[in-house]
């Protein structure tokens, strides 16, 4: 299978620049001194460096992905047949709880944000991002929060309300165990970290742009990113309000959801899905923009057309804020607010079908090359348009009323969240892995990677269709014969069904797993430009240097890496490439002109310290120890202002010009690894 | 999207300068007001606080309300505008801003109205 | 347009100059692609974002402020002549922390270091009076949990009390670094971010004066 169109030399060994200068603090101003550590754990644990952090979100997500994946093997395990018995009603509830808020808080938000991390400054032609100890810092919390969101199963019990925690059925009376505390504390913490994260993305691609790189020039990756970005911002606050209410109702004796005490519990639902729905968004345009960029180089194409995409993506997020009462249809909200809110979301399909259709007609008459990347970005256009399609019929809100809280429901959403973010991580993972680690991912157990992962999911998500419309409800633990009815739409079979499936996606993901180890072990070194890019992280070496780039280069083009390469000799509208400079020609002529000084912000305490308070007071919140809290808030207070006070990169007289300690130079600035 | 042109334009007009560039010359501060402006602006604040307290001890009839929101409005405005010179300002922080803002409004109204509130 | 946005450089990097001791700073140099500081760009977004918290937590007071149980609702509780007061003061403070960049602006550190330490006293003062409102309906028996009206009137004036708060030792520390002369980085542009989430504290409680004080339930 001749992945490689472009004949491919040796692994390319980039001629070493001139070395930058030394960047081990040999002091420092603050009141500590610095980690100086480059190797070893100290040098992820206390790293400042965009890279670094990208790994560490996408390894803590992936390992967060395994565990819900888990979790909802064992509740397709209990659906398999009737009266199934692998867990109590009790478990039940935990299990789908977890397993949803587990994918989607602890698996597709951050494995986007470690994407992003990773690619964005690498796109824009950045060497670090905006605020890189917020961005460790952002990390950090991210993790504490999943470990405080997970510490319930060990200390009583985990939530057990559904991943929308609807009030009043999620209060003190109905969830006595403190399952609920641990997941609105630890999701306010995770929160932090995407409203940190955001903040910093979207300032990094406002202002770090390479000369020439205007928005108009941009990757549509880092468009999405910047989109989904802006609606963190504004949706984390929302939801933020929502956790404190409850963690007020159930630590405090507030009553704001107590139908008993006059309240609304609808305020709740408002408040979950005024967030809610900008999240769907927020987890799958990164998704899209990962596909936009993926279908194009495998279609020896540009992507077709580029303001469309763009826009119809800024579309989308400005219009997911006037839908959320769509998850509402049957809560009473009256008439008017229905037909309101049920136009708006028939609305969004629109600018969804755009995509779509550039998608397609991207690589309408372009030479295709099925690698698995490709493979998986087809395979979203694919899935994700049987999810929106599904979608717009619950748009409809009469047909809603049927559908909602049945299992139509639950293929509804895997649909777009399995076909839609997931796929499309896959793809990214198996196009960007070279960049990030040096080697190709194995094409050959990409493939079955790739087709369990799509026939899994098809016959575990396909056949809930039918089991909601006959309808099975969703969160329930158990199904009997009696009711399962007959012939060919009985719900014994379809349950079983969807089992399988289930496990056979998981076998896929398993491929996937080995693939990772194998490559590591036995993958040779993969070629600078393995596919052919057309963007600018590939303007720099595999993995890139710490700094990323010897030279900021100077865009003049969208798609600038491939506008290096390729020139258009075609007249009129037939476009006839010619290869003119091979990828390690560009690099060579970026690398001839490296800058002589480079300063790269400084690793840093803070961040880490700063975050682990964090679980420290939400202890003390959940056990009503208030002393402990108030311990964790000064332990906060000190670290921030440690933090304050620490240059965020360290000063010139930190500098120790000649080599350090051990006798040889610190070179990990010019360390290509 | 007149703000992404907006964007836009500030990105080609400063990349020219690329990294290192040396500054263009200092030309002094013409940065929002001076000291003697903002005491007035803060007066005027003063005297429009003093019309609202007062405005509740009186009986102005239907206006009372949309007055409150009026003068509520225009304080706001004044302090965003030149206390945090968003006047003076590049428009991207407005944009920042008064998305927020404005969002905050549409979605919140929204969901008052869906309680009926304003009924 | 474009002219604010190379002012703006020019400012951040002129201001920088006098204490390049500390050097690199990493953000604001080398010149953004917009001119504009990251951090200024980051300051306000996050107050973009704050609109949306406040937002939330207003939306929860209005529906909920006609919950209060007998005796005990908004227009029986609230001291409207104390509450005036305060939030006169607190309005001065935004002029206080005005002169302090402006001061700033012109390197004036003596002059910066007095309104920053005003600014901060009379936002204390606020702060004192929410303490003593609070102490004062809690004697009369409007707790946390009395009725929605209260949990709701708590969680939002509450919360604004927390940013004051916050504030306050954002003005005392940024002092107390400019004396020791401990700001890495711009200190113009420090005064100049504590003063934007100052002014922002001032707005919200200017819209929360309005629609929960002034408003009658
Ligand atoms: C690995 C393959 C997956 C399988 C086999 C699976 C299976 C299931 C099943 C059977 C349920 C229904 C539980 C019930 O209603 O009783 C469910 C619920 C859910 N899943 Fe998944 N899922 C998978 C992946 C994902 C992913 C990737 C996401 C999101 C990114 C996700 C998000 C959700 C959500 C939001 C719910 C709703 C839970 C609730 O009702 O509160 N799932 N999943
Ligand atoms: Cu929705």
């Amino acid at each position: 299978m001749a992945i490689i169109e472009r004949p491919a030399t040796e692994p390319v060994v980039a001629p070493t620049p001139t070395p930058a200068p030394i960047v081990t603090p040999s002091e420092a101003f603050g009141t500590f001194r610095r980690p100086v550590e480059t190797t070893g754990w100290r040098a992820w644990v206390f790293t400042v460096d965009h890279k670094k952090i990208g790994v560490m979100y996408g390894a803590a997500a992936l390992f967060f992905f395994v565990v819900a994946g888990l979790e909802a093997l064992l509740i397709r395990a209990q659906l398999a047949g009737p009266e199934g018995t692998v867990l109590s009603a009790d478990v039940y509830n935990q299990m789908f709880t977890m397993h949803a808020t587990t994918m989607i808080f602890l698996f597709a938000i951050p494995m986007a944000a470690g994407l992003a991390n990773y690619l964005v400054p690498l796109q824009i032609g950045a060497r670090d991002v905006a605020f890189p100890r917020i961005n460790a810092f952002g990390f950090w919390c991210f993790l504490a929060g999943g470990i405080v969101l997970n510490l319930s199963w060990f200390l009583g019990g985990a939530a057990d309300g559904g991943w929308f925690m609807y009030q009043p059925n999620a209060s003190v009376p109905f969830s006595p165990t403190n399952g609920v505390d641990f997941w609105a504390l630890g999701l306010q913490i995770a929160g932090i970290a995407s409203l940190t994260g955001a903040i910093n993305l979207i300032v990094t691609i406002l202002n770090m742009r390479a000369p020439g790189m205007s928005l108009m020039r941009m990757p549509v990756f880092t468009w999405m990113i910047l989109v989904t970005q802006f609606l963190l911002v504004f949706a984390i606050p929302v939801i933020t309000v929502a956790f404190f209410l409850l963690t007020f109702q159930r630590s405090f004796d507030a009553a704001f959801f107590s139908p008993a005490a006059g309240a609304d519990p609808l305020l709740w639902q408002h408040l979950f899905w005024i967030f809610g729905h900008p999240e769907v968004y927020i987890l799958v345009l990164p998704s899209f923009g990962i596909v936009s960029e993926v279908l194009p180089v495998f279609s020896k194409k540009p992507l077709f057309g580029y303001p469309f995409v763009v826009f119809s993506g800024i579309a989308i997020g400005f219009l997911g804020w006037g839908v959320w009462a769509h998850h509402m249809f049957a809560s009473g909200l009256g008439p008017v607010s229905v037909a309101v809110f049920a136009t708006a979301t028939m609305a969004i399909a629109v600018p969804t079908g755009v995509k779509i259709i550039n998608w397609t007609l991207t690589m309408w008459g372009g030479k295709l090359r099925f690698t698995t990347a490709m493979l998986f970005a087809m395979g979203l256009v694919v899935q994700f348009t049987i999810g929106g399609l599904s979608g717009v019929t619950h748009s409809v809100a009469p047909s809603d009323t049927q559908q909602t809280d049945t299992y139509y429901i639950v293929a509804h959403f895997h649909y777009v969240l399995f076909g839609g973010s997931v796929l499309g991580f896959f793809a990214g993972f198996y196009y960007w892995w070279p960049k990030v680690f040096g080697k190709c991912l194995s094409e050959r157990l990409g493939r079955w990677n790739f087709w369990l992962m799509i026939i899994g999911m098809n016959l575990t998500f396909g056949p809930m269709h039918i089991l909601g419309l006959q309808g099975q409800p969703r969160r329930m633990y158990i199904w009997t014969t009696e009711r399962s009815g007959e012939g060919f739409f009985n719900l014994g079979f379809w349950n079983l069904v969807s089992s399988i499936g289930a496990f056979i996606l998981a076998v896929g993901v398993l491929f996937f797993l080995t693939n990772i180890v194998h490559t590591h072990r036995k993958g040779a070194p993969a070629p600078l430009d393995p596919w052919d890019a057309r963007t600018l992280e590939w303007i720099t070496t595999n993995p890139p240097k710490e700094h990323n780039f010897d030279r900021v280069p100077t865009v003049s083009h969208l798609d600038e890496f491939f506008h290096r390469k390729y020139e258009d000799v075609g007249e009129g509208d037939a476009h006839d490439l010619r290869a003119v400079a091979t990828a390690e020609e560009v690099l060579a002529a970026e690398q001839a002109q490296a800058d002589a000084q480079i300063h790269m912000p400084s690793p840093s305490y803070w961040p880490i310290v700063v975050a682990a308070t964090l679980p420290v007071i939400a202890l003390g919140i959940i056990y009503g120890v208030y002393i402990v809290s108030i311990v964790g808030a000064l332990l906060m207070v000190f670290g921030i202002f440690g933090w304050a006070m620490e240059p965020g990169t360290a000063p010139d007289s930190d500098f120790d010009p000649s080599p350090v300690d051990d006798g040889g130079p610190t070179t990990e600035l010019v360390r290509s690894e | 999207m007149s703000e992404s042109t907006t964007l836009d334009e500030t990105a080609t007009g400063t990349d020219a300068t690329a990294q290192h560039s040396p500054e263009p010359p200092d030309d002094g501060h013409a940065h929002g007001a001076t000291d003697g402006q903002y005491i007035v602006i803060a007066l005027i604040l003063a005297v429009i606080t003093a019309a609202e307290v007062s405005l509740s001890y009186m009986d102005v009839g239907p206006i009372f309300i949309p007055a409150l929101l009026v003068m509520m409005a225009v304080k706001f405005v004044i302090v965003v505008s030149y206390f945090m010179h968003l006047k003076f300002d590049n428009r991207i922080f407005s944009f920042l801003f008064y998305s927020g803002l404005l969002l905050a409004l549409g979605v919140y109204v929204l969901a008052l109205a869906t309680f009926e509130f304003f009924a | 347009m474009s002219d604010a946005a190379t002012l703006e450089a020019q400012v951040a990097h002129d201001d920088h100059g006098d204490h390049g001791g500390h050097g690199g700073n990493g953000a604001g140099h080398p010149p953004t692609t917009t001119g504009l500081s990251h951090n200024k760009l980051g300051m306000w977004l996050f107050l973009g974002s704050e609109c949306l918290l406040f937002g939330g937590l207003i939306s929860t007071y209005m529906l909920y402020r006609g919950r209060a149980s007998e005796n005990l609702g908004p227009d029986q509780i609230y001291d409207l002549p104390f509450t005036s007061v305060s939030s006169f003061v607190l309005l001065m403070s935004s002029l206080t922390m005005v002169l302090a960049v402006s001061a700033a602006g012109r390197k004036d550190v003596r002059n910066v270091k007095l309104w920053l330490t005003v600014t901060a006293l009379l936002g204390a003062t606020f702060v004192g009076g929410q303490v003593y409102e609070f102490t004062s309906f809690y004697r009369e028996g409007l707790g946390f949990t009395t009725s929605l009206f209260s949990s709701s009137f708590y969680a939002l004036t509450g919360f604004h009390g927390v940013h004051v708060s916050v504030g306050i030792i954002m003005l005392l520390a940024v002092v107390g670094m400019i004396s020791r002369d401990r700001i890495p980085g711009d200190r113009a542009e420090v005064v100049e971010l504590v003063g934007l989430y100052w002014h922002f504290v001032d707005i919200v409680w200017i819209v929360i004066f309005t629609l929960v004080y002034l408003i009658p339930a």
